[in-house]
């Protein structure tokens, strides 16, 4: 009996498991493998592969190109705190009881449901030197004074945005606080707030306490751990981030001045054949999104506060 | 006043988040020759001289030549997103059950290599994956050489023709669906939940006599409905917007999904900004649409997925 219930067991186990297990071994773990052996080969696809050790690693610490697309990825990345503190100073404010919240909530996450291809063209759109929306606003609304005395500063005013080297990046980063400042991280630090017992702030309001004392007395503690994971997210992604936006909207350019790690992976890879190359800049990228989790298990216990 | 304060900030937010998809409408129906003249006062630009609605239709029909354009794509991508999105809750939801409830050899070893792998960087697998997509047809002619594995298909639908791609490898639906259909996120979300639902349930049934399988249908699915719908829309729109994947395995125009076909479009009519507004409008509004309708599951399973990570 026991011996027939085991073996109808071990079949429904293959049975549940099978179909992703495969597709698991097959299209992810396999892979895996596949490109870490690959990091140690030239292959162009159409010769066979040559074995070449650590020649791709080597090559990589002297190839000033990838460093230059390591700081534009880490450039990038500057918008991460800006755009956390803004999810985290609109959840403060919608925190509260007040009618129509869901309708503005509704609103803010919009962007980040919507993002992808159709999004960056419009942003592309909205960046057009001459007839976007933001450079109509800034020779439009913008006092006279004001722009004249920025271009008198010597800054080429109003930008050219997308296509130039200075304006491209903060371009895509504005884009991205736009995209994500109402998202997923605002809706996480919604929950946390929610959690925050209001006897905190009472005893706070009867210390006499101010608004700015009682957010880094009470609320920034408060919701560290929610912070803590939503950078540890955020730098993940957006060590791996950078390259959708860039394909649509700049194609890496100008000169390069939006071309991430990603990009970069995608150039080898796909664009000019260069397989081993590629698997090898995907693993340094996997070690570097490794570490940042290595160091977040290691001393996120610091950041949280309670 | 606090109140007032308070709505004044929320409603300039809201504008802010808005104004960008307001243009889009604004752009994508004004006539060809009012995107570009330049507008001294920013709210003329805004608002459109003329309503030009038959836009939306100018896409549809420049597009026509390419591969089907916008009709085929959209298409396309219903068909991918569909068939992804089941495929993934199905395969996730059955290996959840066999992660949460069945004891085998090796179940936690093997969950945790699952994690393991939720980390990793899509481009690493993303090339091993291309190559075999490029590959398959080689091996695939050496090994069956009796199928033409390399050939276009065509099927026939009413008497009408229409592209359907090689049946594997590179541009054909089987690179486009496939390998998407399998998630070790979506494993790691359902375990989690099938974890806490209580036992006595499936106890009692056991009991009576019933088999996993009825186990696993009648009672563990119709109890994970929240976390099945979330998935299932979380899957739905990521599959909708994907790019990356399809940009790779994917050259001829009639296999294309709508981002890639907005893409080439792009490429075409690289100035016409108002039909390029128009289909950027026709591929987000599914996407609103699904929103609006499942909000509850989006902010419910946000929060689920954040407390489990």
């Amino acid at each position: 009996m026991a011996q027939t219930t085991r073996g109808r067991a071990t079949v429904a186990v293959y049975l549940f498991l099978l179909p992703n297990l495969l597709g698991f071994l097959a299209f992810t773990l396999l892979p895996v493998l596949a490109s870490l052996a690959l990091s140690f080969y030239a292959w162009d696809l159409f010769t066979p592969p040559k074995f070449v050790g650590l020649h791709n690693f080597v090559a990589l610490i002297h190839d000033r190109d990838f460093w230059y697309y390591a700081y534009n990825t880490v450039f990038l990345m500057l918008a991460i705190p800006v755009n956390i503190l803004g999810s985290l100073l609109l959840a403060v404010v919608m925190n509260q009881k007040l009618r129509g919240i869901v309708v503005f909530r509704t609103m803010y996450f919009l962007p980040s449901i919507v993002a992808g291809v159709g999004t960056y063209l419009l942003w592309r759109w909205i960046y057009n030197p001459d007839y976007g929306l933001i450079n109509t606003i800034i020779t439009g609304w913008f006092p006279r004074w004001l722009n004249d005395g920025i271009r008198g500063l010597g800054v080429d005013w109003p930008p050219q945005w997308l296509t130039s080297v200075t304006w491209a990046k903060p371009a895509l980063m504005f884009m991205s606080f736009w995209t994500v400042v109402g998202g997923y991280n605002m809706i996480l630090y919604l929950a946390a707030l929610q959690g925050v017992s209001p006897e905190l702030y009472e005893a706070a309001d009867i210390d006499g306490a101010n608004a700015w004392q009682r957010f880094w007395a009470i609320t920034w503690p408060m919701v560290s751990p929610t912070t803590f994971f939503v950078l540890t997210m955020s730098l993940i992604g957006g060590l791996q981030g950078g390259f959708e936006q860039a394909f649509v909207m700049t194609r890496g350019g100008p000169a390069g001045a939006t071309t991430t790690i990603s990009y970069y992976i995608y150039n080898h890879a796909f664009a000019w054949n260069h397989m081993g190359y590629a698997a090898a800049i995907a693993w340094v990228l996997f070690a570097a999104v490794f570490g940042v989790t290595l160091v977040n298990w290691r001393f996120g216990g610091r950041i949280v506060h309670y | 006043m606090k109140r007032l304060l308070t709505y004044l900030v929320l409603g300039f937010v809201g504008l802010f988040m808005l104004l960008p998809f307001l243009w889009m409408l604004s752009t994508s129906v004004k006539p060809a020759e009012d995107v570009f003249t330049s507008v001294e006062d920013p709210v003329k630009a805004f608002v459109p001289r003329e309503t030009q609605w038959r836009n939306y239709g100018q896409v549809y029909d420049t597009t026509q030549a390419m591969g089907g354009g916008f009709a085929r794509w959209y298409l396309n991508s219903v068909l991918v997103a569909v068939v992804v999105t089941l495929g993934q809750v199905t395969t996730s939801a059955c290996a959840a059950y066999a992660f949460a409830r069945l004891k085998f050899p090796g179940r936690d070893k093997l969950f945790l290599g699952y994690l393991a792998t939720m980390m990793i960087p899509g481009a690493v697998t993303m090339i091993p994956n291309f190559i075999l997509m490029r590959k398959i047809t080689e091996w695939l002619t050496t090994a069956a050489p009796s199928v033409n594995w390399d050939a276009s298909r065509v099927v026939s639908i009413f008497g009408r023709t229409y592209e359907a791609g090689r049946l594997v490898g590179l541009d054909s639906y089987f690179a486009l669906m496939v390998p998407a259909m399998f998630s070790a996120y979506g494993t790691f979300m359902l375990r989690q939940y099938f974890m806490s639902i209580p036992r006595d349930l499936e106890e009692a049934a056991t009991i009576d006599g019933c088999g996993l399988f009825r186990i696993f249908t009648t009672i563990i699915l119709p109890l994970s409905k929240p976390a099945l719908a979330t998935l299932t829309i979380f899957t739905f729109m990521g599959n909708w917007q994907s790019f990356y994947w399809p940009l790779i395995v994917l050259t001829q125009d009639s296999m294309k999904t709508l981002p890639l076909g907005l893409l080439s479009f792009m490429g075409l009519y690289s100035t016409q900004w108002n039909l390029l507004m128009a289909g950027s409008m026709m591929m987000i509004l599914p996407v609103i649409i699904v929103f609006l309708v499942g909000q509850k599951w989006f902010i419910s399973g946000i929060q689920l997925g954040a407390l489990k990570g």
